[in-house]
């Protein structure tokens, strides 16, 4: 078709408006068949190049990311990254957002995205373990955040506690920032032998492929790209409430036992969930990953109502749907193994071979052998989504933005009260959570600095190893300096991990940034990225998978980036409870790594004091990385020595709120006070720098000998007993205020007495 | 050693393995079996796990009373074999009208999960025989609607018959006089709402409930010793 023509066509043409697809997108479309699309071809086009789908902004920039070691299996592209961790055995992990339907229907909109990663999970062949959910929502001031905070955390709970996958950990932060788009980010990790990972992959001309599951609804038709892919103007929320999704976890129940028997029975060639972009994306990916082609009748998908269009269906987001490849032989085991979990099951599809030029085609037929609705190379709508590198600014006033000066002059009347105010226990959303189903967990959330398990699950060999994992993210770091802000949020998980006597595996990024046609967004995601490459690359830990969420923004103001990550690491024995928060009378005080006195981008004098300017301390990665080995192996033999050596009875990482808080959780912890001296000025209690470590200690002299062998600083700040937290002449407060100010932040702001 | 304990496991179940790996751990055999089975010959005990056996959007357990299997556990408990419902398992066990009662919405209107405190308040069970009244424990508890209620009849009948079985020291779902677990008349029917299963070793937190689970085994034992004698099969 001449140029010309395609020009005239598109700007008759308006189809592709409401769907969300640009001029120059259906441009490409219409290259690619050499006609014009029909009506279910440019849905299934409009959905699959979404942002959401096709990572057309952020592709460029993901490249750069580490993501190769040894023990990878499974890198990213995949539904799940997956690592070996030993004895035939693999843990696969991701990380999603749902941050967009969760704004409108909070409780359906963070049911569905457990859901969703669940499926993410055991379509590799892994059955789901843990759960852990990091939530962003406005300050609790806000009624409305309020209500977004309960309806969210309900449905984290009603979602996974039904069916049947522990949530055990996950964070909470509170900041204006997120009022208006709260973001709900959900991580999963699944167990499997080694010997049961399946990709998600169509193979083999006239293999079948069976849907297993829910019937498909009108429900979260274009979720993708009218919901996930657009900000929200004003009050918009309400007219978009049909495109999210409902969630039946008793359904995924069932498929998640049918598909993994399924597995364990090798009678499946591939597997797929059906999340974004529905049957469309399900279809169009497998074969592409595959190379082969694939014929969709679809009049046979079952539906839960009459009257429902090809696209509709094609489209649809209906939650708790599997598409499974099988051999011919194999339907009648498969259809029984289906009957007794009571899965409805129906062949949709056939797959198909090349053509002359050995592209495989995706075909849509009303009935068999009736109308051919859409034939397009399938790969087009996988792979050969529009990719953009969009322009990038950095803020007119970086330079204001980096200034520490404002925060470190600030001086506050009451220092006990600004540290007593900063705390918040979040065991009034974990509380709602089952985090203790198959019995693994060692350390629950809020008891150390990241979630450990025992390395176990139905099914796999009992062994005496444990998986820790920890999901952090700190906007406020971010907001000013991406690239630094991101660097320490990943050496601060990484630390978090150590500090269980784990050795940091992978990593998953959820970046939840705003609107990418806004070229400073663009900035603080390269720079982001950059930030997580030099810590990932320092830290020698792979990126195995990531989810990007754009279009963060309501009524033009686009969030604080806020990138999160989850490291997962691997403690191979463990025989006692290693050391956690908390300390033991008598025992010193020790604190290890750098010195800081840098309060800029700190908690305390963005939230307490309205101080935004100044960036917290460069991480220097190869200190870090040394004091992430050297606080392992300490708690390691805690945990794995017959006769524990006691070098370590508690410790605890300081980010968030600084030296300070981390104090107050250790006293809080124990009901134990303690008096600290050596600290020079209220800067170093507010300063969040990384690279510090607070241990308690019957043996001070050893530990900080030790510690200085390794090239690290340490010394000694004070001593355990007593019912009060005294820092020099900045804090004493009470053990009892600073425990109920503690328990009962967010209940008091929910109105709810607390229980304890 | 024969796998003589059914952990009976609904669609909607998820427990089952936690009871599986916890009963092997003290020494004992147990086998999960689908609800769809309508005898449980060679089996002289039966746990029904916690989960949400048909998704419960219904009354918990309303539906799982029905299943084929149910009959069978109401043979068995009538012939003495020991029968033991944990959490969930509570629940269908009151819908079955084995034990006496049911279970509401936490008071708190939430969910729960958590590890309280629960005392023995008596050892006329299948499940506390070999704990001394008396005895605290910590015990994990993980549930929406673990509220129990009974008219004030049957209330002060399974007080003054020694019925409840475990009191909460500090009542985390507001049920009625603290009750944490019941049993029926003679003491083979126990319903619990707080996992045993889930506190069998120090390395995840607790291993109180490894003397419930072991009273609960050697009292499947004791059982079928008393069935061989008998002569029943």
């Amino acid at each position: 078709m001449p140029l010309t023509d395609i020009t005239q066509l598109i700007s008759d043409d308006r189809r592709h408006l409401p769907l969300g697809l640009l001029d120059e997108e259906y441009r490409s479309i219409i290259e690619i068949l050499g006609r014009v699309p029909s009506d279910v071809e440019l849905a299934m086009y409009s959905v699959m190049w979404s942002e959401h789908c096709s990572y057309k902004s952020s592709r460029i920039h993901l490249g750069r990311l580490p993501t190769k070691a040894k023990h990878v299996l499974v890198g990213p592209g995949e539904n799940a990254g997956v690592i070996d961790v030993g004895d035939g055995v693999a843990v696969a992990l991701r990380i999603e957002s749902h941050n967009h339907p969760s704004f409108i229907e909070p409780y359906q909109g963070a049911a569905t995205g457990v859901g969703g990663i669940l499926r993410d999970i055991f379509t590799m062949g892994a059955r789901p373990i843990a759960l852990m959910d990091p939530l962003f929502v406005g300050p609790l001031e806000d009624a409305h955040s309020r209500y977004l905070l309960d309806g969210i955390v309900r449905g984290i709970g009603g979602y996974g506690n039904s069916v049947g996958v522990p949530t055990v950990g996950g964070q909470i932060t509170f900041d204006r920032s997120y009022e208006r788009n709260p973001l709900v980010n959900v991580f999963c990790l699944g167990v499997l032998p080694v010997d049961r990972l399946v990709l998600g992959q169509a193979s083999g001309a006239g293999n079948l492929c069976v849907l297993l599951g829910s019937r498909t609804g009108r429900d979260g038709i274009g979720g993708v790209s009218v919901l996930a892919s657009a900000g929200f103007r004003d009050d918009e929320g309400g007219s978009k409430r049909p495109s999210v999704q409902v969630g039946d976890p008793y359904e995924e129940k069932r498929l998640i036992e049918a598909c993994l028997e399924l597995l364990d029975a090798k009678l499946v060639v591939g597997i797929q969930d059906l999340g974004g972009a529905g049957l469309a994306c399900a279809t169009s990916e497998t074969a592409a990953r595959g190379g082969v082609g694939m014929d969709v009748d679809v009049r046979a998908v079952p539906r839960r109502e009459p009257g429902m269009s090809a696209i509709e269906v094609m489209t649809s987001e209906s939650q708790e749907r599997m598409l499974a490849i099988i051999t011919p032989s194999a339907v009648d085991q498969v259809l029984e193994v289906c009957r007794r979990w009571e899965i409805e099951a129906t062949i949709v599809a056939t797959v198909t071979g090349v053509d002359e030029n050995g592209i495989g085609h995706l075909r849509v037929l009303d009935g068999p052998g009736g109308a051919v609705l859409a034939d397009v190379p399938a790969k087009s709508l996988a792979d050969d989504a529009p990719l953009y590198d969009r322009p990038m600014v950095a803020p007119p006033d970086l330079a204001e933005r980096l200034d520490g000066g404002l925060a470190n002059a600030l001086v506050s009347p009451d220092y006990s009260e600004d540290l007593a105010s900063m705390l918040v226990d979040p065991a009034w959303i974990y509380r709602q959570y089952d985090h203790q189903l198959f019995v693994n967990t060692i350390f629950a959330p809020g008891e150390a600095d990241a979630t450990l398990l025992r390395l176990a699950g139905p099914g796999i060999e009992r062994s005496q190893k444990g998986l820790a994992m920890s999901s952090d993210a700190n906007p406020a770091w971010c907001a000013t300096d991406p690239r630094r802000g991101t660097r320490a949020t990943v050496a601060e998980s990484a630390l978090n991990v150590s500090a269980t006597g784990a050795t940091p595996l992978a990593l998953v990024n959820c970046l939840n940034f705003g609107n990418p046609e806004h070229p400073q967004v663009m900035w603080e995601l390269s720079e982001s990225i950059d930030g997580m490459a030099e810590a990932c690359d320092a830290l020698a830990i792979p990126v195995v998978g990531g989810n990007v969420s754009f279009y963060n923004e309501s009524a033009g103001r686009d969030i604080d980036p806020t990138p999160t990550v989850a490291v997962i690491g691997l403690i191979d024995i463990i025989k006692h409870r290693p050391p956690s928060i908390g300390w033991r009378d008598g025992d010193f005080v020790v604190l290890l790594g750098e010195r800081s006195a840098n309060a800029a981008g700190s908690r305390w004098a963005r939230d307490l004091h309205g101080i935004r300017s100044g960036q917290i301390d460069e991480v220097n990665l190869v200190i870090h990385r040394a004091l992430c080995e050297f606080v392992s192996a300490c708690v390691r033999d805690e945990a794995a020595l017959e006769i524990a050596p006691d070098l370590v009875h508690g410790l605890h990482t300081i980010g968030d709120g600084g030296l300070g808080v981390a104090l107050a959780e250790m006293c809080i912890a124990s009901g134990i006070g303690c008096a600290v001296d050596q600290i020079v000025d209220h800067r170093e209690l507010f300063s969040e720098s990384v690279s510090r470590v607070l241990v308690a200690t019957l043996c001070p002299t050893e530990l900080i000998s030790a510690a200085r062998a390794k090239g690290l600083r340490a010394m000694e700040i004070g001593t355990v007993g007593g019912d009060r937290l005294i820092v020099s002449d900045l804090v004493d407060l009470k053990l009892e205020d600073l425990g109920a100010r503690f328990h009962d932040r967010i209940d008091e702001a929910l109105g709810e007495v607390a229980s304890h | 050693m024969n796998e003589n304990i059914a952990i009976i496991r609904f669609p909607g179940s998820n427990c089952e393995f936690d009871v599986e790996e916890a009963i092997n751990r003290i020494g004992a055999h147990a086998r999960i079996v689908w609800h769809h089975e309508h005898d449980l010959e060679g089996f002289d005990g039966v746990i029904i796990p916690g989960g949400f056996a048909h998704g419960d959007y219904l009354r918990c357990g309303a539906i799982a009373r029905f299943s084929p299997v149910m009959e069978a556990v109401a043979s068995l408990a009538e012939l003495g074999g020991p029968v033991l419902g944990i959490c969930n398992g509570f629940q269908v066990l009151t819908e079955a009208g084995l034990l006496p009662g049911a279970l509401m919405r936490n008071a708190g209107m939430r969910f729960v999960c958590e590890t309280v405190t629960v005392e023995v308040a008596s050892n006329r069970s299948a499940l506390t025989a070999e704990v001394a009244a008396g005895t605290r424990l910590r015990l994990p508890v993980n549930h929406g609607e673990g509220n129990y209620i009974c008219d004030a009849e049957t209330l002060s009948e399974i007080e003054s018959s020694g019925q409840v079985v475990l009191r909460y020291a500090n009542n985390p779902n507001g049920s009625l006089n603290d009750i944490a677990g019941i049993t029926n008349r003679t003491g083979n029917i126990v319903g619990l709402m707080p996992h045993p299963e889930r506190a069998f070793d120090l390395v995840v937190g607790s291993a109180d409930g490894v003397p419930l689970l072991r009273s609960f085994v050697h009292s499947v034992e004791a059982f079928a010793k008393c069935r061989v004698v008998v002569g029943q099969v």
